[in-house]
């Protein structure tokens, strides 16, 4: 049974962050609700005020800034990030992961800044944002800041936002020239949450097998999405090798923090972290020669 | 405290008051007696609810009722035209892809979602609309025949 509340749909940012401004713990702000619910449903939050932005049009965009990247507002649907074309030319890991996020039921509904606040370890979105190095634009009635996604999850379903800021946006830096970038995720059942997922994106030295730079990102692995900073230097600088890559996903293994529950144990999860690892190494080394 | 609802329902507009903490699915049932929509798991995971709001395949069990205010809900009671069934009900019953019945109205909702769209669907993308929808009696090949008979052109709808 949900609780009762008192709700307001701000048509404008400015009307949202007043009121987030004047209620801050008291409220919750709901964008797609499609984890939200779940949880006020369980009795698990109980917001007095529920701030309602998923009206709030003027945060439903995806803009193409060339060299600059990609920017996505926070109420972008996972099902237009999906389907657009801009994202597919040159960002298709995140067409291929919103591919396996839940179902289209959810993906029409559901937002992307509303699934990263939710903040829960095992979505996907996170790891493949991390590996393209996104950051993340908070606002609030006294101003703006960015925040690196590595940053942003502090704990299991918290975030670093203050209770007065709200995410406005997802900026995704242009892909560099030789780079690749793959996920996937191990579950049991097809699109269900990710028991753990990985995320790799390799960029080469122009013309060799010589990693310049990786970015390695881990869900499901601990409490909060995570970077896997050792595995990366154990790849950078070098030629990328079959036993390297073995090499890295143990590393990323050992520095995972996995938990326990009903889908895994953490012995399981950190031998598919091992796994998963050098196979998704490996198809962002494919991809980069080919880029 | 309840809130003003504007909601257009299988093309019938209504004005009602609503709780804040309804869905849209509670609106549906209890207050229209639009009882196709399931109450089933209640958890986002089933699809026996999914109804078709502004265009989209939805869980209605999964959206306040007020995040719909101003929308168009096409539920399964609107799919026939009076006696008239529609091409996926017709093909629902002579493909045998009814078994238990709960889940059909959201099958039934995916996959008119789905052909609005594309109606030219591949298998791969049938398979990929009814994802959300669980069959527990798992009569899911024949709801596939079904969907591909529309496809195919052997259900004309009556003008």
């Amino acid at each position: 049974m949900i609780r009762d509340f008192e709700y307001f749909a701000p048509k404008t940012l400015e009307e949202a962050l007043s009121l987030l401004d004047k209620y801050r713990e008291t409220c919750k702000v709901i964008s797609g609700g499609q984890s939200l619910l779940k949880l006020m449903r369980a009795g698990l939050i109980t917001p007095q005020y529920l701030i309602d932005i998923k009206g709030m049009s003027e945060l439903d965009y995806i803009k193409s800034e060339g060299k600059n990247g990609l920017k996505i507002g926070a109420l972008t649907t996972h099902r237009a990030i999906e389907e657009s074309p801009m994202i597919q030319n040159g960002f298709s890991t995140l067409v291929e992961m919103e591919r396996i996020l839940a179902f289209i039921q959810i993906r029409n509904w559901g937002t992307i800044g509303g699934n990263l606040c939710h903040a829960d370890p095992a979505q996907d979105p996170a790891p493949v944002l991390m590996a393209l190095n996104a950051k993340l634009r908070a606002s609030s009635l006294k101003g703006e800041r960015t925040i690196a996604i590595e940053d942003f999850f502090t704990d299991y379903l918290k975030t670093a936002l203050e209770p007065n800021e709200l995410l406005t946006e997802i900026q995704v830096p242009a892909v560099p020239p030789h780079t690749g970038t793959a996920y996937t995720k191990f579950n049991i059942i097809e699109n269900d949450l990710a028991i753990v997922g990985v995320a790799v994106s390799i960029t080469l030295s122009s013309g060799t097998d010589v990693c310049q730079d990786v970015r390695i990102a881990l869900g499901a692995s601990a409490p909060t999405p995570m970077r896997a900073k050792g595995a990366e230097g154990v790849l950078r600088g070098k030629k990328v090798t079959d036993d390297l890559l073995t090499e890295a996903g143990e590393k990323a293994s050992a520095e995972a923090e996995p938990l326990s529950d009903i889908n895994a144990s953490a012995e399981y999860r950190r031998q598919l972290v091992k796994i998963l690892v050098k196979r998704m190494g490996k198809e962002a080394l494919t991809r980069a020669k080919q880029a | 405290m309840k809130k003003e609802l504007r909601l257009t329902v299988n093309g019938e507009a209504h004005e009602l008051y609503v709780k804040p903490k309804s869905l849209l699915m509670d609106v549906l049932r209890d207050q229209l007696g639009l009882i196709g929509a399931k109450r089933s798991c209640d958890t986002n995971t089933c699809g026996a609810c999914t109804v078709i709001l502004n265009g989209m395949a939805v869980h209605s069990c999964s959206i306040l009722a007020l995040q719909a205010n101003g929308g168009e809900v096409l539920t399964v009671e609107g799919l026939a035209k009076k006696t008239e069934l529609h091409p996926l009900q017709k093909a629902f019953l002579d493909y045998g892809s009814v078994q238990c019945g709960f889940c059909t109205p959201g099958m039934l909702m995916s996959a008119k979602a789905l052909l609005d769209k594309n109606p030219t669907p591949t298998k791969e993308q049938i398979k990929e609309a009814i994802d959300g929808n669980l069959c527990r009696c798992t009569g899911y090949n024949s709801i596939v025949r079904a969907i591909t008979a529309v496809v195919n052109g052997e259900y004309k709808e009556e003008k």
